[in-house]
C-alpha cells in the first residue's frame, strides 16, 4: 500500500477539551505529529503575552494545530459524497491544516516586528527544508512538500483546498476561538460549530454557507467581535506586549553598541543580526527566551533590568486612553518631562494602537479586496453575509479601532511629591483618564 | 510617535487621493516590494497580496480625522476615495516621515487600474521564481483574472520603470 494511503491499524485518539476527541487514523498524520518540528509547538503558547491577564491562557500552538486538523477532519467527512470537492485532496487538507502554524516562534508578534521575521516563510522553510517533517512528507511524494506548503502560503492552484484552512470563516478561526475562550475562561467564544460545519458547502472556488445556516454565522461573526474586546485586545496583554516588545529593543540596540552581557546572548545573536537560520530558529521557543529574560533582569543596563524584571514579575505599565489628533501637544510635553526624569521616552512613554495586533474583525471590505463570507441562498445565487444579516452589518459598521498611551504609573508616583514635574505628568496623564 | 501612520498618510498626500481599498493595498505592496521602508505585514489572499495591517491602520487614519475616507455606492459593492485632511496635514508636520520622491511613483500607479495593479503586485509577490515560472503561478492563482500575454508583458515593463 502506498505510504500516502497507510491507515494505523487502530484509530489514535487525543483528548481535547475543546472538541473532546482528535482523531487520527492516516500513518502521515501520526507521522507528522511525532516530528521534531511540531513537538516544538508544544514549548510556544498560542496566546503569546495573554497569560499575564488570563492565567489560564497556558495552550500551546500544538494543541491549537491538533484542534485545526480535526475540524478539517471533520469538514471533510461531510464534503466527502458533495460535488465540487475532490477527495484525492484530503490528505493534503489534514497535513496543511495541521501544520498551518509549524513556523510561529516564541511570542511570534513582537518577535517579527521586531526582528524582521515573518513566521510564514519559516513555515515554508520547516516544509521544505531538511527537517523531520519535509522526511514525512516526502514520501508521500516528491512534490508533496511544496502543495503543502503552496496551501498554507493559500498560493496553491485549488482555492476551494486553501479557504478551507485560511478564509473569513475557516477551521483556524474556528479553533482558535473555541479554544481561546475555553483556556481564558470567559463567557464569550462559543457559537454552534456542528451547526456551520453542517451547512458548509464546496461552491466553485471557495467554501460558502447554505442560507439556513446564517444565523449560526452570524454567532460566530458576533463571538469573533467579543474575543477580539475581551481577549485578544485587552490593555493589560497590551501593555505586556508593550514590554516585551521593548526588551527585545533594548538588547538589540545593546548589542549593536557592542554592550558586555554577562551571560553571552547565544540564542539571540543570529537575531540581532537580522541573519536567523531555519536551524536557529527551530531551536527557539519560549523556555529559552524567559530563561534570558531571568537573566537580564539582574543585568548591568539600568533599562534592559528594569524591564525584563517587569516581565518577569509582572510589573506592567499602566495605561490611559490616548487621541494622537487632538493630544498631540501633551504628548509632546509629556515627551520632555520623561526626558526631564530621567526616563527614556523610547522604551517608557508608548502609543499604542489596535493596528499593533494580528487580529481581525470580519470585513466585508469593497469588491475583490478580500474575500467576504458568502451565503448561498434559495435561489442558488451567492450573497455577501452583511448584505444578508443586520447584525453583520451593524458590528461592521462599528469603530474599532483605539489608542493607547503605556506608561511606568509606579515610577512616576515615586518621585518626590513636590516635583514639578510629577505634578505635571499626572495632571496632562489624568486628563486623558 | 505612529511614524508607520504617518508613511501612509505621506503616501495619499502625494497624490489627488486614492480610490479604492484595493488600490491603496496594491500600491503599499508594490512600494514596499521596491524597496520603501513600510511595516504592513502582507500575505497571499484570494486577489494577491494583502494586509489586514493595513486595512485596519487605514480606519484608524479616518476615525482620527487624519484621513478622509468617501464611500461610494457601485452597483453591488462599496468604493472608498482617501484624502488627507487639514489634520492630517498637521500630524504629517509633527511626525516627519522619510520617504522623499514618492510623487512621481505614486502617481504612476495611481493612473493605473487595481486590476493591474493586482497583476503587478502578484507578480512581484512571486520575485523568487524566474520570469517564465512567475508567469506560469500567476496565471495558475489568478485562473478568473484571465490576465493576457499583453498583460503580463505591460506588466514587467512597468515594473522595469518603477524600478528605475
Amino acid at each position: 500500500m502506498a505510504y500516502k494511503d497507510e491507515q494505523l491499524h487502530e484509530e489514535k485518539v487525543f483528548k481535547d477539551p475543546v472538541h473532546r476527541y482528535v482523531h487520527v487514523r492516516d500513518r502521515v498524520i501520526w507521522d507528522l505529529i511525532g516530528t521534531r518540528e511540531f513537538q516544538r509547538l508544544r514549548r510556544i503558547k498560542q496566546l503569546g503575552t495573554s497569560f499575564l491577564t488570563f492565567h489560564g491562557a497556558e495552550h500551546s500552538r500544538l494543541n491549537h494545530s491538533l484542534g485545526v486538523y480535526e475540524i478539517v477532519r471533520r469538514i471533510l467527512v461531510n464534503f466527502a459524497d458533495r460535488p465540487n470537492w475532490n477527495h484525492e485532496e484530503r490528505l493534503l487538507c489534514l497535513c496543511a491544516a495541521l501544520l498551518h502554524d509549524l513556523g510561529h516562534g516564541p511570542f511570534s508578534h513582537s518577535f517579527e516586528k521586531v526582528f524582521k521575521l515573518d513566521h510564514e516563510e519559516f513555515t515554508k522553510a520547516i516544509i521544505l527544508g531538511d527537517t523531520e517533517v519535509n522526511k514525512v512528507l516526502k514520501k508521500v511524494s516528491k512534490d508533496f512538500p511544496q502543495k503543502v506548503a503552496d496551501v498554507i502560503n493559500k498560493t496553491y492552484e485549488d482555492k476551494l483546498v486553501v479557504s478551507l484552512i485560511s478564509s473569513q470563516i475557516d477551521a483556524d478561526r474556528m479553533d482558535y476561538l473555541q479554544r481561546d475562550a475555553y483556556f481564558t475562561g470567559v463567557s464569550y467564544g462559543h457559537f454552534d460549530m456542528e451547526r456551520i460545519l453542517r451547512v458548509m458547502r464546496p461552491y466553485e472556488d471557495q467554501v460558502v454557507v447554505k442560507e439556513s445556516g446564517m444565523h449560526a454565522v452570524e454567532d460566530y461573526i458576533m463571538s469573533r467581535y467579543q474575543m477580539y474586546w475581551q481577549v485578544y485586545f485587552h490593555p493589560v496583554t497590551r501593555s505586556a506586549e508593550v514590554i516585551l516588545t521593548k526588551i527585545l529593543h533594548r538588547a538589540k540596540a545593546l548589542y549593536e553598541e557592542g554592550y558586555s552581557f554577562q551571560m553571552e546572548p547565544t540564542h539571540f545573536i543570529s537575531l540581532f543580526e537580522e541573519k536567523v537560520s531555519l536551524k536557529d530558529y527551530i531551536q527557539l521557543d519560549e523556555a529559552v527566551v524567559l530563561y534570558y529574560f531571568q537573566m537580564w533582569a539582574d543585568e548591568k543596563d539600568p533599562i534592559l533590568k528594569d524591564l525584563a524584571y517587569r516581565f518577569v514579575n509582572r510589573r506592567l505599565f499602566k495605561y490611559v486612553e490616548f487621541n494622537p489628533n487632538l493630544q498631540m501637544k501633551e504628548w509632546m510635553e509629556l515627551h520632555q518631562l520623561f526626558i526631564d526624569i530621567g526616563l527614556d521616552p523610547d522604551y517608557y512613554l508608548v502609543v499604542d494602537s489596535s493596528s499593533d495586533l494580528p487580529y481581525d474583525f470580519y470585513r466585508p471590505g469593497e469588491e475583490e479586496e478580500r474575500l467576504p463570507i458568502h451565503l448561498f441562498m434559495p435561489n442558488k445565487e451567492l450573497r455577501e453575509l452583511s448584505r444578508q444579516s443586520e447584525i453583520v452589518e451593524a458590528i461592521s459598521g462599528k469603530k474599532r479601532t483605539d489608542h493607547k498611551l503605556y506608561y511606568p504609573r509606579d515610577v512616576i508616583l515615586q518621585l518626590p511629591d513636590d516635583s514639578q514635574e510629577k505634578k505635571r505628568i499626572l495632571a496632562l496623564l489624568h486628563h486623558s483618564e | 510617535m505612529l511614524d508607520n501612520h504617518a508613511k501612509l498618510v505621506k503616501v495619499i498626500a502625494s497624490s489627488a487621493g486614492i480610490v479604492g481599498r484595493k488600490k491603496l493595498q496594491k500600491i503599499i505592496y508594490i512600494m514596499k516590494k521596491l524597496g520603501y521602508p513600510f511595516e504592513e505585514k502582507y500575505t497571499f489572499h484570494f486577489y494577491g497580496p494583502y494586509s489586514e495591517e493595513l486595512s485596519l491602520r487605514m480606519e484608524e487614519l479616518t476615525n482620527l480625522g487624519f484621513v478622509s475616507e468617501v464611500k461610494e455606492s457601485k452597483s453591488n459593492y462599496y468604493q472608498y476615495r482617501y484624502q488627507v485632511t487639514e489634520e492630517g496635514e498637521n500630524f504629517l508636520e509633527h511626525s516627519p516621515v522619510d520617504l522623499s520622491n514618492l510623487e512621481a511613483i505614486v502617481n504612476d500607479m495611481n493612473e493605473k487600474s487595481s486590476r493591474f495593479l493586482e497583476l503587478v503586485a502578484t507578480m512581484l509577490y512571486f520575485d523568487d521564481l524566474d520570469k517564465a515560472d512567475t508567469e506560469r503561478k500567476v496565471q495558475e492563482v489568478k485562473k478568473k483574472s484571465n490576465y493576457t500575454k499583453e498583460d503580463m508583458k505591460e506588466a514587467w515593463e512597468f515594473i522595469e520603470k518603477i524600478k528605475h
